[in-house]
């Protein structure tokens, strides 16, 4: 998506000269607001408990102080590294998954294939609350409930359809004459696979990773209708650092986990912000 | 958060191995295709499980009179469908998840289409605006729910931190308002941050919209001496309806299934109550599965009235190319 020059028509007028002033002023203005939570996250984090004071709720740290952020690793520490196993082992396997389905969908396609693929869409756009009280129960008769390999089980299966939606799109662009010569040769399905399909698939397997990565990172739902305090992922934990009102809000102790536990993703999304694009773009335009 | 279903990025040839319909299925034809469905047939078993089983499952907790933990499934003919809606908390969520819902998907589709509307014809620093208006949705709700709970604090402006303390060292004490604890209007408050997040998306899927018009038509339209307004008026808007129902799909689903930021935000107070919230507190506060179930299938009709002429769209109109 390259810029592009200004208007055809007559770059001279009022209007048009006005029209170049306004624009990035407005644009301008809207980032000021879409950072003022970030202002507020970053300097509230590293406030001392002493300028709670309404009154200075706006301004800079008078003392920079560390102690908001000491407080918030050490509650966030169990859940970070719940969310880390999580995320990862979740993402590998949706992914590897979402790899074969969608080359079998795009490139080795059954009777009822679209039938199917249409049913795995589905899948992605149901409320979990509809399958979360039976799911629940089945997890519980699984033994698996409240353990993180319970949370992968679920995350893996409500990640099936994404991962093959992304991957389908993506495979559909290899030429079909690529895989029928490596049949002619007497390929099968997974030395086509293997030598054709797997050695292109990088982009699309970093965009699935990293959409994956970044919804279980941030999942919620899951967490709290099937996971247990020992499995509880960073946003659970987060959330309990909010309840209880008890004595005067930990401002800056509450802003410092908030930050903690986006870090990841937004590392993510700063560093490979070209692939975190193309996942929200999955499919949703023609091409 | 999901992105949207169906679209090839480019046109698709007609599939070489797929079965026509109609041919008898001969040994060889099943030998080439079989590997594939085989292939794919754990993901059928998990989804058909998983998605499908559950959800037979749990509309069938719903049609019984499970309303504690202990009581065996009793077929009840949907009493629970009708009784819901006595339930002193239930219109209320219905209420509060559309007003929700209209302030949300409004909010973030105007103000994403605005945003590319401006970045359309090339800007200077354009990635990092797209940078900075796409960040919000790499972060949960949950933390976002953090800082906006402290932004949105409904006490007066000499006590609360802060928009209501900003806009008092503004002089702008009229603005100062109770957010997401006003009793009718609570949930628009409740919206903004929602809008903060996802505006940023809407915002690309418009750019890519507006780039993917043609250069030739924007140009055949200014020879004919069409004015830049009505360029796009009448050659680019149209062009972007595919993009609008994209848009209002995706935000619609999410609106409906709102649950972690109000979590996060209000926790499980009446005033800002959601059929998400409410399929929860039946569960693990109420401890009322019945009724948690039935939530939930209203839920699930209300995604899939949304959801379902839209995929059964995009796939066929994916095929018809």
């Amino acid at each position: 998506m390259t810029a592009r020059t200004a208007p055809g028509g007559s770059p001279g007028t009022l209007a048009a000269r006005t029209l170049r002033i306004v624009r990035p002023a407005i644009l301008l203005a809207f980032v000021v607001l879409f950072l003022i939570p970030v202002y507020v996250l970053v300097v509230t984090s590293f406030k001392p408990l002493q300028e709670a004071d309404p009154s200075s709720a706006w301004s800079l740290p008078g003392s920079w102080s560390a102690d908001g952020w000491r407080s918030a690793w050490e509650t966030l520490r169990p859940g970070l590294a719940n969310s880390v196993k999580i995320a990862v082992s979740g993402s590998l396997i949706a992914a590897v998954l979402g790899s074969l389905n969608g080359y079998v969908l795009a490139k080795w396609r059954f009777p009822g294939a679209d039938a199917v693929f249409t049913l795995f869409l589905f899948g992605m756009f149901i409320p979990y609350q509809a399958v979360m009280i039976p799911l629940a129960g089945l997890l519980t008769d699984l033994e698996l409930v409240g353990t993180i390999r319970g949370l992968v089980l679920a995350h893996v299966v409500y990640g099936i359809p994404i991962c093959t939606l992304i991957f389908r799109n993506y495979y559909v662009t290899i030429p079909d004459e690529l895989i029928e010569a490596a049949r002619v040769d007497g390929a099968g399905l997974l030395r086509a696979y293997s030598a054709i399909v797997l050695p292109v698939s990088g982009p699309a397997f970093a965009v699935t990773l990293i959409w994956q990565f970044t919804s279980l990172w941030n999942d919620f739902l899951f967490a709290v209708f099937l996971g247990a305090p020992d499995s509880w992922p960073v946003t659970v934990m987060l959330n309990n650092t909010a309840g209880s009102g008890a004595v005067a809000v930990q401002y800056n102790q509450q802003m410092a986990a908030a930050l903690l536990a986006s870090l990841p993703t937004l590392l993510v999304y700063l560093l490979l912000g070209r692939f975190f694009m193309r996942g929200l773009m999955a499919g949703a335009l023609k091409g | 958060m999901t992105a949207a279903p169906g679209r090839a990025p480019v046109a698709e040839r007609e599939p070489v191995h797929a079965p026509r319909a109609g041919r008898r299925w001969r040994p060889a034809r099943v030998r080439r295709w079989l590997p594939g469905l085989l292939l794919v047939s754990p993901s059928i078993v998990a989804i058909g499980l998983f998605v499908y089983g559950l959800i037979f499952w749990n509309t069938r907790v719903a049609v019984s009179g499970r309303h504690d933990e202990v009581s065996p499934y009793k077929f009840d003919k949907g009493k629970n469908f009708v009784d819901l809606w006595d339930d002193a908390s239930w219109p209320p969520a219905v209420r509060h998840a559309l007003l929700f819902t209209a302030v949300f998907v409004g909010g973030a589709l105007l103000l994403g289409a605005f945003l590319a509307f401006l970045m359309d014809k090339g800007i200077k620093g354009e990635a990092g605006f797209r940078v900075i208006y796409l960040f919000p949705m790499a972060i949960s709700f949950i933390a976002s729910g953090v800082v906006w709970r402290w932004l949105m604090n409904p006490a007066p402006p000499e006590r609360a931190v802060g928009l209501n303390q900003l806009f008092g060292k503004l002089g702008l004490d009229a603005l100062a308002n109770n957010w997401w604890q006003h009793p009718t209007w609570g949930m628009a408050a409740m919206a903004l941050p929602a809008i903060w997040q996802m505006s940023g998306y809407v915002m690309a899927l418009y750019l890519a919209g507006f780039r993917g018009v043609p250069e030739e038509l924007r140009e055949a339209a200014r020879v004919d001496g069409a004015s830049e307004w009505k360029v796009y008026r009448y050659v680019v808007f149209p062009q972007l309806r595919p993009v609008t129902l994209s848009a209002l799909i995706i935000l619609g689903h999410i609106s409906l299934k709102v649950f972690d930021l109000i979590m996060a935000i209000a926790g499980k107070q009446i005033i800002t109550y959601v059929p998400a919230i409410a399929t929860y507190v039946e569960v693990f506060d109420r401890h009322d599965p019945a009724n948690g179930a039935t939530i939930a299938t209203y839920l699930l009709v209300a995604v899939a009235v949304l959801v379902i002429p839209y995929l059964v769209w995009s796939v066929r109109a994916e095929r018809g190319r």
